[in-house]
């Protein structure tokens, strides 16, 4: 907690680096209407896929100093010897990811949705699965920037590894709001968004854990 | 008391040490020369538990210290080459993590390296001097009940002007004085009296 509480903290005093991860977000979802012309019909059929994928894209970008800025100061020593175990370093870190980068990310949906011509019913839908999936990024990507530290293209490895993996993510969020958007039940395809994030929610700081230790 | 038996040490191919043997007892002092890429600050994250030995032993009171990471990483403090400070927090910010994790006083270990009056300054602004005073000043935070007995120093002194270095002869002092054992890595001289020397 202590840990959790300094990372917000730090993240209070550099608010660039969640305000990029915004307006990433955000302008990715306004190159759509761009790319494949202005019909509201079609962008409302690519919204639900546009919104999980640009969300995830930016929520990435924060993840390679996830642990880079804290390894090169010599904190990262520190936190392994502090007594805390490194499973709970890293679950406090990715905590701190989630809160730094999901939640922002989850108040900027509707701006995104609305650009992508999402039905205003969906909305909710979008937010829900946006906040599962952002989570779900986050302790996959914990695990992954553990992985890739000390990695001399850790920076380009850390996509690689963690996007194929965040794909089931893509799929249920996303049908869960087309479901939404064409009046059907979002319900199913977000429990099942909550249950991968209940599947990586002690798996992913194990794996960062033992990555961390192994350094 | 910390026994090292034949302590051997790779880095890729390369053997930064080997056959390493020493003993320090409660209350003494090691000081760690040798020439720069010596293996001196490998064998402070080595025993710090960071690193693990290619070969040899670590005891600690005759048991081996790396089988239980967490009870080993309780009984050192270690000040490696960084300093470990957050520039975008005040000094009395960075120590408080710390001492949510220690136990201790911030503002007692502030003032025993006479860092109160810049306490409310971010750590970006101080000057390397002052960061390590900063850094050194973490070794003053520790419950009294749970103390850590074993003090792993990387260079502590690089930096210090002739006061602050005084300071720290005077932490270090009571440190030993209360049991404690410090293993000092450094090209310059250190105020430790009656202190043993390991030349790698």
């Amino acid at each position: 907690m202590a840990l959790l509480a300094r990372e917000l903290r730090l993240a209070l005093r550099h608010p660039a680096d969640t305000l990029a991860a915004v307006l990433f977000f955000v302008l990715v979802a306004a190159l759509f209407p761009f790319g494949v012309g202005p019909a509201p019909e079609t962008l409302a059929r690519l919204a639900p896929g546009a919104l999980l994928a640009a969300a995830l894209l930016a929520a990435l970008l924060p993840l390679d100093r996830l642990f880079g800025a804290d390894a090169e100061d010599g904190t990262l020593d520190q936190l392994l010897l502090s007594g805390l175990a490194p499973p709970a370093v890293a679950l406090a870190k990715a905590a701190a990811h989630w809160l730094t980068t999901g939640l922002p990310l989850l108040l900027a949906t509707p701006v995104a949705a609305a650009m992508l011509n999402l039905p205003v019913e969906a909305w909710g839908a979008a937010m829900a699965a946006l906040g599962l999936a952002a989570g779900f990024l986050s302790l996959l990507g914990t695990a992954g920037a553990a992985l890739t530290l000390g990695a001399r293209r850790g920076g380009v490895l850390l996509p690689l590894l963690v996007l194929p993996l965040a794909i089931p993510a893509v799929i249920f969020g996303a049908a869960g709001i087309e479901a939404a958007a064409s009046g059907l039940e979002a319900r199913p395809y977000l429990l099942l968004l909550a249950a991968l994030l209940a599947a990586a929610l002690p798996l992913a700081p194990l794996a960062a854990g033992a990555a961390l230790r192994v350094e | 008391m910390l026994e090292a038996r034949d302590l051997a040490c790779l880095r890729g191919e390369r053997v930064v040490f080997a056959g390493l043997s020493f003993r320090l007892e409660p209350g003494g002092a090691l000081l760690l020369v040798g020439a720069n890429g010596a293996g001196k600050s490998t064998l402070l994250r080595l025993l710090a538990g960071l690193l693990r030995p290619e070969a040899g032993a670590l005891l600690w009171d005759g048991a081996d210290a790396l089988a239980d990471r967490a009870a080993h990483a309780a009984r050192i403090r270690y000040l490696s080459h960084q300093d470990a400070l957050k520039p975008a927090l005040t000094a009395r910010e960075n120590l408080h993590f710390f001492a949510q994790l220690w136990g201790g006083e911030v503002a007692a270990a502030l003032d025993a390296l006479d860092l109160l009056p810049l306490a409310e300054l971010p750590a970006r602004v101080l000057s390397s001097g002052q960061k390590r005073r900063l850094a050194l000043a973490r070794l003053g935070l520790s419950d009294p009940a749970r103390r850590a007995p074993l003090w792993l120093l990387d260079e502590p002194t690089v930096g210090l002007d002739a006061a602050s270095v005084g300071k720290l002869g005077a932490l270090l002092a009571r440190h030993r004085a209360a049991g404690g054992m410090v293993l000092a890595a450094t090209h310059l001289p250190l105020p430790m009296p009656g202190a043993g020397e390991l030349r790698l």
